[in-house]
C-alpha cells in the first residue's frame, strides 16, 4: 500500500478490461506490416478516448474470432500478467487517468454543491491537478464564451479600456507556482465539536498550481493608472458577480490576470477564462471569471468584505481586510481516517505553506509537541507554495499524537490552536491555522483531536 | 517581483461611457453608483413575500438554505453569535449593492432601482434601523447608520500570535 492512498477508499468499480484485442487481432486490423501506415487510421475511430475499445471495435472483434493466447493464470510471477499479452489502447486526444484511481475524488459539500474540498491524502508531489482544484463558488460556474468575455478597465485610470482575451493573451506573460487557500479551510479546527475526520474534510479548500498570465501591473500602466488610486475593485462574471475591495499596491506588486492552469487554460470553476491571482492571499480575493477593475480611492465595503470573510472577535468587534494566509503545515499520512497496517518504518508527509513566502523549516512531533525534530523540505522550496515536508518515523504500535509546524521566511511559527483561541476566540470562522493533532491508536486507526 | 520595461502596447479598445455605465454597477459606502428611483417599506414588504421569502424566511429570520437577514442584536460578543443585515453589516449601500448584483438569486440583476429600494426600505425596517414610513433612495439610503458601523477594525494586526524557535534551521530547509 502506498503510504498516501486512503486505505480502502471507496473506488468506483474497476471496469472490466476492454474486449479482448490480441496482438494478432491487432495485426489483422491493421493489415500486414506494409499496409500498417494506412491501417491506424482506420482502427482511431473504434476507440473511444484514451483508446477503450468501443462498441464497434468489440463487435468487429466477435466477428472475426482469433486465436487467443492461454488465459495467464495470473499477473504475479512467475506468471506473465495479461497486459504483456495483448497490445493495450493506443493514443487518444485527451487524457484520463486509470480506472484504478478513480476513488481519488474531492467532496462536495453535500448541503449546496458550492465547494469541494482537494483530497490531500491522496496526492504526491507539489502541484494539484486540475481536476482535483478545490472549488468554492458563489453561484455556481458560469459557463463562459471566451470569445464574449471582456475584461473592463475604468475608473481612476487615463484610457478606461475593453481587452478581448486575446488582447490579454497577447502582452508578456509570466508563469508563476503559487497556492490558493480559502480563509475559511480549517475552519471546522476552532471547536472541538466541529472536527472533521480527514485532512481533505478538514483542510482541502487548498491547492497549487502553475498559473499563467499577465501582470495586473502590465494592465494597469497600459490603461494609465493614476497614483492615488489606491483601491481596486475587481468583479467577477458569475450570477454573484462576485466582488472584492483590493489594495492597488498588492495588485501592481504581485497580482496576475491568469488564463493559464499547470500548462492548459483555467478550468471553468477556477475562473475561465480570466481570474486574478493575489499571491499569498485568501481566496475569496483571487476574484474568478473576471470581467471588471475599476481604480478609486476607497473600499467598496462589498458584501463579501464586511459580511463575509471578517473576522469576529469575544469583544463583538470584527476584522477587517485580514488577507495574508499565514503559515500552516498538515501531515497527510498517516492522517484521518487512515490506518496504519502494522508497525515498523513509515515516512510521515504532509505540506506547509505560507502565503508571506517560502517555507524555511517544518517540524514533526510524534508525541503530542513534546518534543520536536525537523522534517527534510523537498527542494525547491518556492515562495507562497506549497511545500512537501517528510520524515521518517519508526512506528512501535502504541498509541502516538503526530502534529507538524511550519515555519516561514519571516520567522513566523505556525501556532497552536490553544494559542489562536486564547486570541480570537472560537467565533472568528476564517484563518484557522493552528496546529493539526492526529491521534494514532494501538490499532493503528488516525483520527482528529482537538489540542 | 517581475520586471518588464514599462512600455504600452496599444492593445485593447477605448470603454465608452455607455459600456461603462451598463457594467458598473458597484455602489460605493458614501452613495456613488446609486440610481434613482425610490421605494418605501411597504412597497418591499409586498417585493420581499414574493422574492425573498422563500429563502430568506417570511420575516427574514432565515432558513437551512438562506442567511438571516434579521436579528441578532447584542449577540456579537455571545458565544452564540447571529451576524445579519441588522446586527453586522456596517453599511446600508452595501444592502443595495448586493440585492441588485446577486438577488434574487434565481435571477441576479432583474430588479428595477425602485425595488431594490423597496427591499433595502423593508430590510432596514424589519431590523429597527428605520421607521415605518422611510423612504430609500439615492439620498436617503447612505445617510442610514447601521448599528455595527464602528464595528470594524483594520488594518489586520496579525501575526497576533507567533512563538519564536531558539534553534537553528537545518541547512536542508534554507536552501
Amino acid at each position: 500500500m502506498s503510504p498516501d492512498a486512503r486505505p480502502e477508499p471507496e473506488r468506483d468499480p474497476v471496469p472490466a478490461p476492454a474486449p479482448a484485442l490480441t496482438r494478432r487481432r491487432m495485426l489483422q486490423l491493421m493489415g500486414t506490416a506494409s499496409g500498417m501506415a494506412a491501417g491506424v487510421p482506420a482502427l482511431a475511430p473504434l476507440l473511444g478516448s484514451e483508446g477503450v475499445a468501443t462498441q464497434g471495435a468489440a463487435a468487429m472483434a466477435q466477428a472475426t474470432p482469433a486465436a487467443t493466447p492461454a488465459a495467464a493464470a495470473s499477473a504475479l510471477p512467475p506468471d506473465i500478467p495479461p497486459w504483456m499479452l495483448a497490445w493495450g489502447p493506443l493514443a487518444s486526444p485527451y487524457g484520463e487517468r486509470s480506472p484504478y484511481e478513480k476513488g481519488v475524488l474531492r467532496i462536495p459539500i453535500a448541503t449546496t454543491f458550492t465547494d469541494s474540498w482537494t483530497p490531500l491524502q491522496d496526492l504526491v508531489g507539489t502541484i494539484t491537478p486540475n481536476s482535483l482544484f478545490y472549488e468554492r463558488t458563489h453561484a455556481g460556474v458560469p459557463q463562459i464564451d471566451p470569445a464574449q468575455h471582456r475584461l473592463m478597465v475604468h475608473g481612476m485610470v487615463e484610457r478606461p479600456t475593453i481587452f478581448t482575451m486575446a488582447d490579454l493573451k497577447r502582452f508578456p506573460a509570466v508563469s508563476v507556482i503559487h497556492f490558493l487557500e480559502c480563509s475559511g479551510n480549517s475552519g471546522s479546527q476552532w471547536k472541538e465539536a466541529t472536527l472533521k475526520p480527514t485532512a481533505q474534510e478538514a483542510h482541502g479548500l487548498l491547492s497549487c498550481t502553475e498559473w499563467t498570465g499577465v501582470p495586473v501591473r502590465t494592465i494597469l500602466r497600459e490603461v494609465g493608472w493614476k497614483p492615488g488610486g489606491t483601491w481596486l475593485l475587481c468583479e467577477g462574471a458569475d450570477a454573484a458577480a462576485m466582488t472584492r475591495s483590493i489594495p492597488a499596491e498588492k495588485a501592481m506588486e504581485d497580482g496576475l490576470l491568469v488564463y493559464g492552469q499547470n500548462g492548459e487554460a483555467l478550468r471553468p470553476s477556477q475562473g475561465y477564462p480570466l481570474r486574478l491571482i493575489l499571491p499569498g492571499w485568501e481566496g475569496n480575493m483571487n476574484i474568478k471569471w473576471l470581467r471588471r477593475i475599476e481604480v478609486g480611492t476607497a473600499p467598496w465595503e462589498t458584501r463579501e468584505e464586511t459580511s463575509k470573510y471578517t473576522d469576529l472577535l469575544p469583544d463583538g468587534t470584527a476584522r477587517q481586510f485580514t488577507f495574508v494566509m499565514e503559515a500552516k503545515s498538515v501531515i497527510t499520512f498517516p492522517s484521518g481516517g487512515q490506518t496504519i497496517p502494522e508497525p515498523g518504518f513509515w515516512e510521515i508527509r504532509g505540506y506547509a505553506w505560507s502565503g508571506r513566502g517560502k517555507i524555511t523549516g517544518v517540524e514533526v512531533s510524534t508525541d503530542g509537541g513534546e518534543t520536536w525534530a525537523f522534517s527534510t523540505l523537498q527542494e525547491p522550496v518556492l515562495p507562497i507554495s506549497l511545500t512537501r515536508f517528510r520524515f521518517p518515523w519508526t512506528w512501535d504500535g502504541r498509541p502516538a499524537l503526530l502534529q507538524s509546524r511550519a515555519i516561514d521566511e519571516t520567522g513566523y511559527v505556525q501556532p497552536t490552536i490553544a494559542q489562536l483561541v486564547a486570541a480570537r476566540g472560537v467565533n472568528s470562522t476564517y484563518h484557522m491555522n493552528g496546529i493539526t493533532t492526529w491521534a494514532v491508536a494501538d490499532s493503528g486507526e488516525v483520527t482528529d483531536v482537538y489540542r | 517581483m517581475f520586471t518588464d520595461n514599462g512600455q504600452t502596447f496599444g492593445f485593447g479598445k477605448p470603454a465608452t461611457e455607455a459600456e461603462i455605465a451598463g457594467w458598473d454597477i458597484a455602489i460605493q459606502p458614501d452613495g456613488t453608483g446609486l440610481p434613482p428611483g425610490s421605494g418605501t417599506v411597504k412597497e418591499g414588504e409586498a417585493l420581499f413575500a414574493r422574492l425573498g421569502a422563500k429563502c430568506h424566511g417570511a420575516k427574514g429570520e432565515g432558513t437551512a438554505s438562506a442567511p438571516a437577514l434579521v436579528g441578532g442584536a447584542g449577540t456579537l460578543n455571545t458565544d452564540k453569535p447571529l451576524k445579519t443585515v441588522g446586527s453586522y453589516w456596517p453599511y446600508a449601500t452595501t444592502l443595495y449593492d448586493f440585492i441588485h448584483r446577486a438577488m434574487p438569486a434565481d435571477r441576479p440583476q432583474s430588479l428595477q432601482p425602485s425595488e431594490v429600494y423597496a427591499l433595502c426600505a423593508y430590510l432596514l425596517h424589519l431590523n429597527g434601523i428605520v421607521p415605518e414610513d422611510a423612504v430609500m433612495d439615492a439620498q436617503t439610503l447612505p445617510k442610514v447608520i447601521m448599528p455595527n458601523h464602528a464595528g470594524f477594525t483594520s488594518p489586520d494586526p496579525r501575526p497576533d500570535v507567533f512563538d519564536t524557535l531558539d534553534v537553528t534551521l537545518p541547512a536542508t530547509a534554507t536552501s
